[in-house]
Parts: structure tokens; sequence; C-alpha cells
């Protein structure tokens, strides 16, 4: 009887998961179909025949704008941060693994950041360079805006990987005379290395696709989603779904590429 | 007594605290001072008035768009929760085998890494005039003619909320839900309870730090942006973050900067309100 119950609940939570599933994929996978229609196609179903007209009609300037151009600073920006989310998460991360004075203040300054409202951020970092006299741009304020969202999360990450982490590994390497700096590269890194490929894709990702926080600061030229949110406006045909399916495409091909690269790390740890 | 040791460990943190010092404070700092700035048609000049405040609170238009920013906020945060605590729940608990649940939500992370500006484009073949949704209700013939409210409406914005920031919500809740002792659950299996009572008295409570963090996260998330409610809402619906961008948009920087500052402090006192009621510190 009690088993009966239990996997009543089990199917049931199962539907529910299920259509959640759905309800999360389905709009993306009916945009990856429309924009596969012919070149009479619409932005609605019925698919109006097969092609990959919309699909090429992206990389060609007049239909969409500039996208090559705004995916290649978007592309650059997200490497960039990604570097520094890594190297500043991880360094703190570090600084983290005993109490200090004033721990407390910088844990809570940097969690701030991620309830701050984002168009706080990119008012705030607006203001202050035309305060002092610096033009915005992609790269220097939008730079700025994309890494008050991306270290909090690394950062909390980092605190839960030295948290698990044993001491005993680097405290033998001290003991047998290695430097702070040997016992970095030789000891912890190679034992955090499949953790710091996932912040570096976390940071890459929150950095491609972030709006909010670069709406107001990106100057004259666009980010990708700037670039996309512009096109919805002026843009009724499928070429907006084709622009849509080709960076999820992307998107989903990074993940796998990291996913891939985090197993192999981590196995290779084991070993 | 600063010795080597300590030296290192504040240099350490400091490229990070430097980021936050520089482009967070810094930033709100200077909202809060042009904040107070005249505003004299086209650019900002340097004073003091409280002109702007005195703006806000006497204007209907900005009371409205301020409710509204609320309204959204509340919905959004009351469906994801709806929708997360069983998803969470499913994933934590029903799932045994701990590869299939590392499988499942990644599943269910995977559409966040992808842009939001496009997870709002796909709902168009969905729920355009044209779209599945209006087809559906056709062929089952519960209407006779395309509503044409799905599509910008508020709807469509709730709609494209739930689905941008759930996961906000899921992932807090499920990191909690996984730390529960599954002893907890058989002991009181064993001792007859009912799975209400088992939900009620253990499994809510101990995921209630998870729900804490997650309302945090979805209500910020919801009250700072502009893009969805831009974007779903063909511009008929408001939020504070849409006003402060047309604003910009207009060069009223020092109006924007006090709706940011108000809408910062609405911010705070929610987040202040959820820390009461919950105790997070045991997850951070």
């Amino acid at each position: 009887m009690d088993k009966y119950k239990r996997s009543l609940s089990y199917y049931f939570l199962a539907a529910f998961f299920g259509l959640f599933v759905l309800f999360l994929y389905g709009p993306m996978l009916s945009m990856f179909l429309l924009s596969l229609q012919g070149t009479k196609g619409t932005l609605t179903f019925p698919m109006r025949g097969f092609s990959f007209y919309w699909l090429q009609s992206v990389f060609a300037e007049q239909r969409v704008g500039n996208f090559v151009e705004a995916f290649g600073r978007s592309f650059s920006l997200a490497i960039i941060i990604a570097l520094i989310t890594v190297v500043f998460s991880v360094l703190a991360g570090l600084a983290f693994r005993k109490q200090f004075k004033g721990s407390s203040a910088i844990f809570y300054l940097t969690i701030s950041s991620l309830i701050v409202p984002s168009i706080l951020v990119s008012l705030g970092i607006g203001i202050l360079f035309s305060l002092i006299n610096l033009p915005v741009q992609w790269f220097s304020s939008a730079l700025a805006g994309h890494l008050t969202w991306t270290l909090p999360f690394a950062f909390l990450i980092m605190l839960g990987i030295f948290g698990r982490f044993n001491p005993a590994y680097e405290e033998a390497a001290r003991d047998l005379g290695a430097s702070e700096t040997t016992t970095f590269w030789e000891v912890i890194f190679p034992l955090i290395a499949a953790s710091v490929v996932g912040v570096a894709l976390l940071g890459f990702t929150l950095s491609y696709d972030e709006f909010t926080r670069t709406s107001l600061i990106s100057g004259a030229t666009n980010t990708l989603p700037l670039e996309i949110f512009g096109m919805t406006t002026n843009v009724t045909s499928p070429a907006l779904y084709a622009l849509g399916t080709l960076t999820t495409i992307f998107s989903f091909a990074l993940i796998g590429v990291t996913l891939f690269t985090i197993q192999f790390l981590s196995r290779r740890q084991i070993k | 007594m600063l010795n080597n040791k300590n030296l290192s460990t504040y240099l350490l943190v400091t490229p990070q605290t430097l980021i936050f010092v520089l482009f967070l404070v810094l930033p709100i700092i200077a909202i809060a001072i042009v904040s107070f700035w005249n505003f004299n048609g086209f650019a900002m000049t340097p004073g003091f008035t409280l002109s702007n405040y005195l703006g806000i609170f006497t204007s209907k238009v900005y009371l409205s768009t301020y409710l509204n920013t609320f309204k959204f906020a509340a919905i959004v945060w009351l469906i994801c929760l709806l929708i997360s605590y069983p998803v969470a729940y499913f994933l934590a608990f029903q799932i045994k085998s701990p590869q299939w649940q590392t499988i499942w939500f990644l599943i269910c992370t995977v559409p966040f890494l992808t842009s939001n500006i496009i997870r709002m484009i796909a709902w168009i073949p969905f729920l355009g005039r044209e779209g599945l949704l209006n087809q559906a209700l056709m062929g089952l013939n519960l209407i006779d003619r395309p509503i044409e409210i799905f599509l910008f409406s508020d709807f469509a914005v709730v709609l494209a909320m739930v689905q941008l920031y759930c996961l906000f919500m899921i992932a807090p809740i499920f990191n909690s839900m996984v730390r529960i002792d599954r002893a907890l659950v058989s002991a009181a299996e064993d001792l007859g309870s009912s799975s209400f009572q088992i939900q009620k008295e253990i499994i809510l409570p101990l995921s209630a730090p998870g729900i804490a963090i997650g309302s945090i996260f979805v209500v910020t998330l919801v009250m700072g942006e502009f893009a969805t409610m831009r974007l779903m809402s063909g511009g008929k619906s408001s939020s504070v973050g849409y006003l402060i961008k047309n604003q910009i948009d207009s060069l009223q920087y020092p109006m924007a900067a006090a709706n940011a500052i108000v809408l910062l402090l609405l911010a705070l006192i929610v987040v202040a309100l959820i820390l009461r009621t919950v105790d997070i510190r045991k997850q951070l």
C-alpha cells in the first residue's frame, strides 16, 4: 500500500517535471524549426517550406544589422571577463580559506552585488564615467558592469570548492619545503582545475548574454544582446529566429565542450 | 602587527574587492549625489534639490509604475516558488541516482546559460496572433477568434519572467534539499507520518533558507530589469527599470538617479524582510 502511494506521487512529480522541461525547451525548439523555413516564411507556424535561407541571411549585413561585429565584441568581452573572473575569484578564494579581519565585510560587499537591481549598476557606472569625463565603451564601462555580475557567482563557487578542500595536501607540500607559488601550481591548482573551467564557462556565458547591466553603458557600439534587442523592433522575418538559433547553438556547443573538459580533468584527478 | 601571512591574505582579496568598491559602491554614491542635482531640460547641473524625489512621490504615474513593479515581482515570485519547490523536491528526493540527479539538474540549467533576449523572442511563435496557443484553442473550439492579448500583455511578461528566472529559485532550494539528512525522513515514515506531515514538519522548514535565497534573487531580478517588460508587453506595461531606462534616453539623469535610489531602498527593504523571516546564514 505504502509502495503504491509513493510511486503515485513519483509519477505525478515526474509528469510535472516533464512539463517544466517542455516549458523551458519548447519555445526554443519552435524557434529552431521556424528558422529553417523557406523564403516565404513568417514569424508563426505553420512552417512555410524548408531551407537554410534565413540562417545564411544572418551573415548578410543589410538584413539584420551588423551581427558579425557585435558578435566579435561580445565574444572578446566574454573571454576577457572569463579570465579576470577566474583569476580574481581564485585569489579571493585562497584568501577566504581562513577568517581574517574584515572578511565578513568583504563577503557581504561581494554578495550585495547580486541583489542590487541590475539597472542601478548600469546607471551608476554610466554616471560615474560621465562625472570623470570618460566615454562609456563596451571594453571599459560595460566590462566593469559585467564583472559586478560574474565575480559574486564565481566567488561563491570558489568558497564552496575551498570549503571542501583537504588542507593536508598543501601542508605536506610545505613541509617538504615547497614555496607558496610551487604549492599553488603543483598541488592546489591541479585539484581545482576542473572547477576553474566551470567558473570560466559561467563567467563567459553570463557576460556573453548579459543585457541589463550593459544596456546603458556599452557606448556607441552594441554588444550582441543589445544588437538583438534593437532588432526585435524592426525585424519581422524569420531572420530574427535564425540569429536566435545560431547564438543558442553556439552556447550549447560551448557548454558541451566545457562539460567534456571538466569530465576529462576530474577523471585525470581521480587517477 | 601585520605579518607576512596577513599581508598576503589582503593582497589576495584586493583585486576583487577593488572591483566592487570602484564599480558598485562608487557608482551607487554617484547615483545618490546626482539624484539631488538639477536638470535644466537637456543636461544635469550640480546643486541640491529635493524636487526629483518630490516628483516621484507626488506623481500618480510614478506611483502606479512602482505598484506595477511590485505586482510583477510578487506574481512572478509566487509562480516561481510554486514551480520550483516540486521540481527541486523531485530532483532531490525522487531521483535516487546521483548521476541522473546531475544530468537532470544540468538539463534545467542549460537554458539559463543562453541569451535572455533570445529566450523571449522564442515565445513569439507560441503566443502570437497566429501562434500555437491560439491555434490549439481554436482547434479545441474553445475560442472562435484568435486572442490578441497573449503576446504583448502582462500575461506574456509574467510567463517570460518565470521562464527566465525560475532557475534562481530551483538551484538554492535544490541545494538546501540535498543537504537534508535522509534518516530524518525515514524515521518520520517509520513513526507513521503522512507524506504531508513530512513535507510540513521536515522538508519545508529545512529548505526554507533555500527558498529565502531564491526569493531574494527572483524579486531583485524582476525589480531591476526592463527588457522583458519592454519586449513582452510591447511597451504597454511599465516598471521602474523601464522608467529609468526611458529617462536616461531623454538625458534626465537626476530624475533617473532619484528613481534608482528609491528602487534600491525598496529592494533592500524586501531583502531585509525576507532575511527577518528566515535565517540563511547556515547556507552561506
